[in-house]
This record gives structure tokens, sequence and C-alpha cells, in this order.
């Protein structure tokens, strides 16, 4: 029972940064149909961006406490992958916008290799040891659950921004226009809506929050390197499938369904295999419930919402 | 540059001096540039220093006096470049090579070796495979994965406790590694109570690291490298768990200790294949002769090195020919008091008995402890 509410905890934790990074990758769909393979790398560039200004702010204002300045760096690299998610689409998405689908494809593919080179150059291939400025020493156990402030403040976090994103794409101005955008640019932009604005807006807030994942990732497992971006991405670009891609919704739940059966699996597939198989399978347990329930519900397990699309 | 010059003059005068001598070159060939050149340099100057001592004492083969010739090459730790430079040693016409360091850049070079019927000896490539490939002449000097897992799991199943988890990577390495672990804990009386799987390129270990925990194991193997050893030590201390903590070479670090923080203790141990140098049979001699010679420290492998070519002249002179093809299998026969202890090879080419040591963590850096 410890363990399985262990597991249960472990994968929360996994799943909700899983949910925050796999928001960015359903939002751009839903509104472009494009996969944007970068955006792993984008939060690989917010982890070590916030590397460098802890770094500095650590060695010109030590005064500053600890959470303080995790704070200031975290709010530079959101600031600095919003410029980067803008630039982005800019110069390497916005002049393929009526080409047709696999060049952005590539393109975002093309983009990926190239925030990881530049981050190579700039960072150099070692791994980094990224400061924990929230504890990461255990709190007392509760029924025998080990969880850290880190974790607690990632779950915290990752909550208030999805249900902030969902107030803001339902609620508010920009929120109608995304959605607009998203049913039809022609005819939104009849409306009067400015689509390249909401667009480039939609690459801005999901690059923001790729910053806080990544930021948050780093928290967590004390390092940053500039391969990070990888895993993560490629995990919640399959949370996002199996939520049903372009759905807000099905990303949180994707995410945090997909942690929980991979850190489930990893646990229980020994037995539940009778010894057949073991935890290097946890990867593949995880593809194959995507597989079932794409077998069964071919739009994930929400729907897209603007299905007449595909 | 000087040195080169000063090895030229020196040879000059040698071959004025005495006209009969016959010229044997020997090739070494290891990383001399790069982020490894250190270690490359050691191995290229532990050959020399053998080679100056046989020359010094006079070795004669089939009647005639020979003399013996370093020709050092450049692997950059590459295994492209590892194969171009073996097969420029071959055309060369080397009689033998002590080489190479990495493991990924000596297996191919020994099939280019193989087919020149060139032997090669390394003295610092630990994967098991560099023997395993069928291969007449190929032996290292080093003790190589399979030792160092009977090393890892002896010593946690006798020292550490009873009952032993093991995760591994899933490489080449990490696998290879870990199977000996699970066989040396078996035959040391243990119990392997769970072995659990990663890969090289994760970083989340908490499922896996909880499953580990509901086996109450007494000490954690881990059989992978130091960038997934350093976050998998904070995850372990992140759950509660309290067991000891051993790794391979490929853990046994500084890397590790950075990366891990607050999260290693004097709980964590790692091993190496070989033995510190003061622990070894000639170790300080070999030590104070090296530094006079090259007023540099010996970094790990000259020692290994320095036996890997006495072994190739040893075989030569029992065989009383430089002829590779007669030589050759005189090298499995080798039998003599080496640095790092006796030097005498099994039937694969590997060194028999090879040392392994065991670190544990203290004060910051791996103390060694036996």
């Amino acid at each position: 029972m410890e363990t399985l509410l262990q597991q249960t905890v472990n994968g929360l934790v996994v799943g909700s940064v899983y949910a925050l990074i796999a928001l960015g990758y359903t939002m751009v769909y839903g509104i472009l149909g494009l996969i944007n393979f970068a955006h792993g790398d984008v939060l690989m560039v917010g982890a070590l961006v916030a590397l460098e200004a802890i770094r500095l702010l650590q060695i010109y204002a030590p005064e500053l406490g600890l959470v303080p300045t995790l704070l200031a760096g975290l709010a530079i690299s959101v600031v600095v992958c919003m410029i980067l998610g803008y630039t982005i689409e800019r110069t390497a998405y916005r002049r393929l916008r009526n080409a047709p689908r696999l060049a952005p494809l590539i393109t975002a593919i093309g983009v990926s290799f190239l925030l990881q080179t530049l981050a190579m150059i700039i960072w150099g291939r070692n791994y980094h040891t990224f400061p924990q400025l929230v504890s990461t020493v255990p709190l007392e156990p509760i029924a025998g659950v080990f969880i850290t402030p880190v974790q607690i403040a990632i779950l915290v976090v990752s909550a208030t921004l999805m249900v902030g994103l969902v107030v803001l794409v339902n609620k508010t101005r920009l929120g109608r226009a995304m959605r607009a955008t998203a049913e039809n640019h022609k005819v939104a932009s009849l409306m009067g809506v400015d689509t390249n604005k909401i667009i480039a807006a939609t690459f801005i807030i999901g690059s923001g929050l790729a910053a806080v994942a990544g930021v948050m990732y780093s928290s967590n497992y004390g390092i940053a390197h500039y391969a990070m971006g990888f895993m993560p991405g490629l995990k919640a670009f399959t949370a996002a499938v199996l939520g049903g891609i372009g759905n807000l919704a099905g990303a949180m739940l994707g995410g945090i369904v997909l942690g929980l059966v991979e850190s489930i699996g990893a646990g229980y597939i020994e037995d539940l295999s009778f010894g057949f198989l073991n935890s290097s399978y946890q990867d593949i347990f995880a593809f194959l419930i995507l597989g079932i329930v794409l077998i069964f519900r071919p739009t994930g397990l929400l729907g897209e919402r603007v299905a007449d699309r595909a | 540059m000087k040195r080169t010059l000063v090895a030229l003059a020196v040879l000059g005068l040698g071959a004025s001096a005495v006209h009969a001598q016959e010229v044997i070159k020997l090739g070494t060939a290891a990383p001399l540039t790069g982020t490894q050149s250190h270690l490359g340099k050691d191995i290229e100057n532990g050959v020399r220093l053998a080679i100056e001592d046989y020359n010094a004492k006079g070795v004669t083969l089939g009647g005639k006096k020979v003399k013996f010739e370093v020709m050092a090459e450049d692997d950059a730790a590459d295994p492209k470049t590892a194969t171009n430079v073996a097969q420029r040693l071959v055309d060369a016409g080397v009689k033998g090579v002590i080489g190479h360091l990495n493991s990924g850049a000596s297996i191919p070079a020994s099939r280019i070796y193989n087919e020149g019927g060139i032997p090669q000896v390394s003295p610092a490539s630990t994967n098991p495979k560099l023997t395993q490939q069928g291969f007449k002449a190929t032996y290292r000097t080093i003790a190589n994965d399979v030792q160092q897992g009977l090393g890892i799991g002896k010593f946690a199943a006798t020292s550490l406790g009873k009952n032993v988890a093991v995760i591994d990577d899933r490489t080449a390495y990490g696998q290879g590694l870990a199977d000996e672990v699970v066989k040396a804990v078996k035959a040391s009386g243990g119990t392997v109570v769970t072995r659990e799987f990663t890969s090289d390129k994760a970083t989340d270990f908490a499922a896996i690291l909880t499953k580990l925990k509901a086996a109450k194991p007494d000490v954690i193997v881990y059989s992978g490298m130091d960038t997934q050893g350093g976050p998998m030590l904070k995850q372990i201390k992140q759950l509660g768990i309290t067991a000891k903590f051993i790794t391979g070479d490929g853990g046994c670090t500084g890397e590790i200790i950075k990366l891990a923080g607050d999260a290693i203790s004097p709980n964590a141990y790692c091993t190496q294949p070989g033995l510190p140098l003061d622990k070894m049979p000639g170790g300080k001699d070999f030590n104070a002769r090296f530094k006079k010679r090259f007023n540099a420290d010996v970094q790990i492998y000259a020692p290994y090195a320095y036996d890997a070519a006495s072994a190739i002249i040893e075989a030569m002179k029992a065989a009383n020919s430089s002829d590779p093809a007669k030589y050759a299998a005189a090298i499995g026969k080798v039998n003599f008091p080496g640095v790092i202890g006796t030097v005498a090879f099994d039937a694969k080419g590997d060194i028999k008995d090879g040392a392994v040591t065991v670190y544990q963590f203290k004060a910051g850096k791996w103390e060694p402890v036996q």
C-alpha cells in the first residue's frame, strides 16, 4: 500500500510536469495544426538561462534569499523563452504558414537541432548542477510516503498555471480570439481578429510555460544540460496525443495519466506479467497504453476539439 | 619537439656506436590530443620507460643484439582515427602494439592488428568484448569489466549487506557489468532482491527506486555512468532510502560527487580496475623513476603500459625472435613480476587475477578502502 501511494505521488509529480509541457504542444497544434518539435528545447533553454541567471544573482546579489533568487531566475528565463518563442514563430514558421504541412514540421525539427547545438556551444556538453533553492530534503513521511518541498511546489505551480490557462482561454478576449483562430483562421481574420498576433501570443504563452516546466524539472533533479529537452519533450508530446492533441483539458489529463502509468507500470509490471517483463519495459508500457487508447479512441481520451480539421 | 630532438640524437648515437644492432619498432596508440591527452601521454611514457630499460640491459634475439624503438600515434580517443593509426602502425612494420586507451578505440583497431598479424596489448581498455572476438594476439594488462563486476558483487555481498538490489542503464557497459555483479553476489552468498533497469538518458528514477525500496535492500549496485548516478543518489535520499550505494568505474569520478551534491555520503562506494599506485608491488620505485625521467606524475595507466611493453619483449625473448608470427603465442605464456604484480594472461588474453580497488566517499573525495 505504501509503495502504491508513493508511486502515485511519483507519478503525479512527473505527470504534472508532462502536462505543463503538453499544453504548449497542444495549443500550437490546436491553432496551427503544427507539431512544434522545438518545444522541448525551449524547455532546455529555459532551464539553462535560469541556471545562468541564478549563478549571476548569487554572485552579485547574495543577500537575496533562496526563494526570491529562484523566482527572479525564473522570471528572467520566462521572459527570455517568450522572446525565443516569438522569434521562432516569426522567423521559422510564419513564412511557411501556407506551405504544405510537411514543410513546417521539418522546420520544427530543424529548429530543435539548432537550439540544441547553440546550447551546446554556449553551455558545453557537460551536465551542470542546477542550484536546488527549494529544499529537496523529504518532509516527515505521511503514511510512509516521502515528498519533498520542491515536489509540492511543482504540484501547486502546475495546477495554478493550468487553471490560469483555462481561464485565459475561456474567459478573456484573447482567449476568445485564440478559439476563433483555432476554429478557422480566415473567418476569424474577417471578423477582425489579428490572427498573426494571436498565433504569436500562443507561441509566447507556450514558451513561457515551457520555461517554468524547465526550471521545475531542473530544480527537482538538480541537473541541466543541452540535451535535457528531448525526453520530456517526447513524453509530453505523447501525453498531448493521449489526451487528444489540440485539446487543453486533454493535455492535462494525458500528462497526469502518462505520469501515473509510467510510474505504476514500472512498479508493478513485473508482478502483473508474472515476472516475464520488468522495469526496462517502463516506456514500452506507456506506449502500449497509448496504442490501446488510440485504437479505441483515435482522437485521444478527450478528443480533438476542432474535429473537422483533419 | 625538444624531446623528439633529444630522442633522435640518442638514436643517432646508438646507431653509430653499434653497427650490428637490429632495430625493432614497437607501436603505441592513445589519445595524445584532446581532453584525455594526459592519460594518452601517460601510456606513451610508460612504454618509453620500459623500452629504455630493456635497451639499457641489452636484449639478444636469434644471436643478434637488438634495439627497441617507439612509434607513438595519436588516436584522439576516436574510433575512426583509431583504425587509421592502427593501419599506419601495421604499414610501418611495427612488431607489436601497446594501446589503445578507450575500449571504443581498442575494439575496432584490434581487427586491423589481427589482420596485419601484429600482437596488441591494451593497458587501459576494460570492455570484455576486446578479448572475446576470437583474435589470437589481443591482450590487456588491466582488469576487464567481468573482473570488476566480480569485485563489486563480492564486496557488496560480503562487506555491505546480504540483500542486494541491482540497477543498470541497459548500455553494453552497464548491462555487461551488472550481469557479472549478479553472478558474483550469488556466488558470495548474497541475494539479489530486485533487478531494475533504466536508460542512459533517464533523469527520473523515482518509480524504480520506490519499487526497489519495497524490496528492502541493504545495498544498491548501480551499473552505469556518473551523469545518471548523481541524480540517482539525490532521489535515493529524497525517497528516504538508507541502503548503501556502490557503482563501477563509470560512476567512480569527481563528476558524480559534483552532481549528487549533499546527497552523497560515506554510504557511497565505487570501484576502479587496478590498484592504486602505492599498493602495486613495484609502484613506489616506478613512480620515482617515472618522475625523474619525464618530470611528470603517473596518471593511471603508465604502469600498465610499462608491463604491456615488457610482456611483448619478454615474449620475444622466450621465442627468441621478433617475428610476430613466432612470438605472438608466447605472450600468452609469459609469467614475470611486473610493476602491477605478476603479469600472466588467461586463455582469452585477459590479465590473470586482475585487481579491482574499492573506493569510499570520504571528506569530499573517493578514498581507497582495500
